[in-house]
């Protein structure tokens, strides 16, 4: 009961108004640390989600008798998914591994020394890219055929009836990238018709073009034809006169001498397998 | 660049020297990371690479690269650092999901992050078809695309540092602030702006890093098209297939780039 | 100084407020130029009311009237930045990025003084406390000392019309403390509002202060000019404060009143009914024995604990039932006495040495 017992404390009250400490920079140099730390981990996810189409290879031993690994243009997504599916059941104990992406990337993977048994590419000027060995003629067949064609959403709110239409500057055309060969084939139909259409993209391949048509980004692009009968109604084609088409031939090429891989070749090459790639909008070879 | 070089100090012995079986690991670690940036610097043709910088596009993408993410940047300086501020004071649930929405874009998959944007600005979007409808307004294919994909995957970045930031400056000081007459804003830019420096300039780095780094959003949304949207890391895609030569010139342009300003943030904000 | 009448100019404020589970219902007036201490254990409510008053916690009910506005009340009530208030805390607060000169023109730039009179006001402010010297020194190159004046400064500089003042000196060292609290006692002189002190050290309010609140509880326990309070103490914490030992008690008869010590001798006490014992500890006498003769009041106790201040001694002591007394002996009785924890010894405190009041 004496004054030395209100020996004055340096602060009374226990607030959340005092606790704050400031200038403590521990915290602060952790937080940045785990900042830096994300923005690695967000550019991995950027390497994950656009190379979809490269990762191949992978664990197994591609030239094992296991497994077939085949890397496909992307416009035969549906085709090939099908047939891979078909020869599995044919083949108990056989898995086949078909990862889809632009041709030219394809051939540029395997010249990387991506461990594929088969590539199959769209047209036949890609086949330069690819090494040496695998440009003997022996070695490749064409399995399917395939012209351009031009798409258009659903509705066509820019009336587009035909290649001419993609010179107004009020179409919005989304074309392949140059170095695909879907862009390259592209500019030279649009070469031979005269017409300088209105690029808003050139997108990486001819799925992520006929995505932009599908999603009504924009008014008009040029893809394969096989690419407007896969997408079942979500695109309208127009078709390009035989005069300024061109067509493209499918090499399907062996890159290992495995059995396996040359059965899956084999079944490609088959009346089966033609039946497919014709339902999915090809043409015979 | 190693973040962790912690000062060795002085005096303690290195506990790695004395547990070989950490190292193995470690030296994995290690190489998954500098093997590609190695072989990147290995490949790179150092003699031509001048003249690989003078392909036709890259000039157009490193420059539209720099816009983007300068607008990127302001942007988020402009809209970002207030939001910080009140988010940084908030308290409560909605503070709470709002914080974690915004987080959202840090770990979204890029791609997706093109989707909704595309759901939400392209021509058939939420905003974007009236847009289109009204005003003949259309966002993707434009470098206004490209600048809302950066802000979308960036901003984040910045907010949840300067959030940081400014959540260490003393509460006491807003209440101080306002018995002396400051308005909230007052108090924002006079007192918590100035408090946050470094952590403002630590995130304004990081964002413009990550927009610089942009990819997946981008070429969802906004395309490319050499010039409006193709991008420095577009540019170096595209490339890849037809000019390897000019992609990996490119590529170590942007490694020197990322280079620089993580050593910047290292020495000066991040301890 | 003006009694507690003079609310009209001055501060007349009833504080009804929560923060968390603690409530404070507290009515403080004061004079312009008055300097009010209020005085309270931890948890008291002090702060709460000096936020309350900064209008930096909303008031639950009650009003704040200053200078004749009204700050708040039912209606309505100013933000923190409307009111004319000057805020000091133990903590000097400098805005680390700004020097003294910034510091202290930052409220008058904030209430939108043009840049040259602000200049002015900085200067005459720095004068008035006699740090002009430090006007370019950014608070990491002052001292403790200097950067409470600066801080003291920046409160005054936008002519507050309440200065509120929260453990001004507790962060200090004890020479500093010394300077400062002179330097402040200086400033209040000259300074026509109304200070509001919250503080734990007697000697701040008893030097600083015009009048004294004790809060306990968030409730105010006593009030009343220093010297009223010193003499008659109405709580434990405020005898504790003022170094008293006080006990509540009932008088039952002249001269005697009934205390948990045991019945309290104090000649010349005529009130019947609840009342208040105090002594000093300078007053309580120990021996081995039971003392004989004069009018004493003698209680046996057993020592608690010894504590040495200089040549003095501090004996806490305790009845049977626990009842605590304090004892101030010189340090040579403690020896004499053998007096350790434990030690058994006889209290005594002349009756002339008692004061009684009514409770």
């Amino acid at each position: 009961m004496t004054s030395a017992d209100a020996a004055p404390g340096p602060s009374g009250t226990p607030d959340v108004w005092r606790a704050t400490d400031a200038g403590s920079r521990e915290p602060r140099a952790r937080r940045l640390r785990a900042l830096v730390v994300a923005v690695l981990v967000a550019s991995l996810a950027v390497g994950c989600s656009t190379s979809s189409a490269g990762g191949t290879g992978g664990g197994t031993s591609a030239a094992g008798g296991s497994t077939v690994t085949v890397l496909a243009a992307a416009s035969l997504s549906e085709a090939f998914s099908d047939l891979a599916g078909r020869f599995e059941s044919e083949h108990p104990g056989v898995r086949v591994r078909v990862s889809f992406g632009s041709s030219s990337k394809l051939a540029q993977q395997v010249a990387q020394g991506a461990p594929a048994d088969l590539v199959a590419l769209a047209g036949t000027t890609v086949l330069a890219q690819l090494p040496e060995e695998a440009q003997d003629p022996a070695r490749r067949t064409i399995v399917a055929r395939n012209v351009l064609e031009v798409a258009t959403p659903p509705d066509d709110a820019a009336g587009v009836s035909g290649l001419a239409d993609l010179a107004r500057p009020d179409v919005a055309v989304v074309l392949c990238v140059e170095t695909a060969p879907c862009g390259s084939a592209a500019d030279e139909v649009l070469g031979r018709a005269g017409v300088t259409p209105n690029v808003v993209s050139r997108e990486v391949d001819v799925r992520s073009t006929l995505a932009k048509i599908a999603l009504g980004e924009a008014d008009a692009a040029i893809v394969y034809h096989s690419d407007v009968v896969t997408a079942k109604g979500r695109v309208r084609g127009v078709p390009i006169p035989a005069a300024l088409n061109t067509t493209l031939d499918y090499p399907l090429v062996r890159l290992t001498d495995d059995v396996h891989p040359a059965a899956f070749a084999a079944l490609v090459s088959s009346p089966a397998g033609e039946a497919v790639l014709v339902d999915a909008g090809f043409l015979a070879p | 660049m190693s973040i962790d070089s912690r000062p060795a100090s002085a005096g303690v012995a290195s506990p790695l020297r004395s547990r070989t079986s950490l190292i193995v690991p470690a030296a994995v670690g290690v190489a998954l990371v500098v093997v590609p940036l190695t072989a990147l610097l290995l490949r790179a043709d150092w003699a031509a690479l001048p003249q690989h910088l003078a392909a036709p596009t890259v000039w157009p993408a490193v420059r539209l690269s720099l816009v983007t993410t300068t607008t990127t940047v302001l942007i988020s300086l402009l809209v970002g650092t207030p939001l910080a501020w009140l988010l940084a004071r908030a308290t409560g649930r909605a503070a709470t999901w709002l914080r974690a929405v915004l987080t959202v874009p840090l770990v979204l998959p890029p791609v997706v992050g093109g989707v909704a944007l595309l759901l939400a600005y392209g021509r058939n979007g939420v905003v974007g078809a009236p847009l289109d409808e009204i005003l003949g307004v259309t966002i993707p294919f434009t470098p206004v695309a490209v600048v809302l994909a950066e802000v979308f995957v960036a901003m984040p970045f910045y907010v949840v540092a300067v959030e940081g930031a400014m959540r260490q400056v003393d509460r006491r000081y807003d209440a101080l602030a306002a018995t002396l007459g400051a308005s909230p804003w007052h108090t924002f830019a006079r007192v918590a702006v100035p408090l946050a420096t470094p952590g403002i300039a630590a995130g304004a780095a990081l964002a413009w890093a990550r927009a610089l780094g942009e990819f997946g959003a981008t070429i969802t949304f906004a395309g490319n098209f050499v010039g409006t949207t193709q991008t420095a890391p577009l540019a170096v895609y595209t490339a890849l297939e037809q000019d390897p030569e000019a992609a990996i010139a490119l590529s170590v342009v942007m490694l020197t780039v990322s280079v620089v300003v993580l050593g910047a943030l290292r020495g000066r904000w991040v301890r | 100084m003006a009694g507690t009448s003079g609310g009209r100019e001055g501060l007349d404020a009833h504080v009804v407020a929560t923060r968390g589970t603690f409530g404070v219902d507290v009515t403080v007036r004061a004079a312009p130029g008055e300097v009010l201490a209020v005085l309270g254990p931890n948890g008291s409510g002090k702060t709460t009311v000096l936020h309350a008053l900064a209008g930096l916690l909303p008031l639950e009910e009650g009003h704040v009237h200053v200078g004749g506005r009204t700050w708040a009340g039912p209606q309505h009530a100013l933000d923190p930045a409307s009111r004319r208030t000057g805020l000091l805390l133990a903590d000097h607060l400098l805005f680390p990025h700004l020097t003294a000169a910034g510091n202290v023109g930052f409220g008058p730039r904030a209430r939108g003084m043009p840049g040259t009179a602000v200049a002015e006001r900085v200067t005459t402010e720095l004068a008035a406390l006699g740090i002009a010297d430090l006007a370019d020194r950014r608070p990491g190159g002052l001292s403790h000392g200097q950067a409470q004046r600066v801080a003291l400064a920046r409160a005054l500089a936008t002519d507050p019309h309440l200065l509120l003042l929260d453990e001004p000196l507790a962060a200090l060292d004890p020479a500093t403390r010394t300077d400062v609290r002179a330097t402040l006692a200086h400033r209040l002189a000259a300074y026509d509002g109304v200070t509001v002190l919250v503080t734990h050290d007697p000697l701040d309010a008893l030097t600083l202060a015009d009048r004294l609140v004790f809060l306990e509880s968030g409730r105010v326990v006593q009030e009343g000019t220093p010297s009223e309070v010193v003499d008659r103490p109405r709580s434990r914490y405020v005898a504790q404060v003022v170094g008293l030992n006080l006990y509540a008690g009932n008088a039952t008869a002249v001269d005697t009143v009934l205390t948990a010590l045991g019945p309290v001798v104090t000649p010349g006490f005529a009130h019947v009914g609840a009342t208040w014992v105090a002594f000093a500890p300078s007053a309580v006498s120990l021996f081995p024995e039971r003392p004989e003769g004069s009018p004493r009041n003698t209680w046996p106790l057993t020592v608690a604990a010894v504590e040495l201040l200089g040549r003095l001694a501090r004996v806490r002591l305790v009845d049977g039932a626990g009842h605590p007394v304090v004892a101030e002996v010189t340090a040579a009785s403690v020896t004499a006495l053998r007096l350790h924890p434990g030690t058994t010894v006889w209290a005594a405190v002349k009756a002339s040495e008692v004061t009684a009041y009514p409770a």
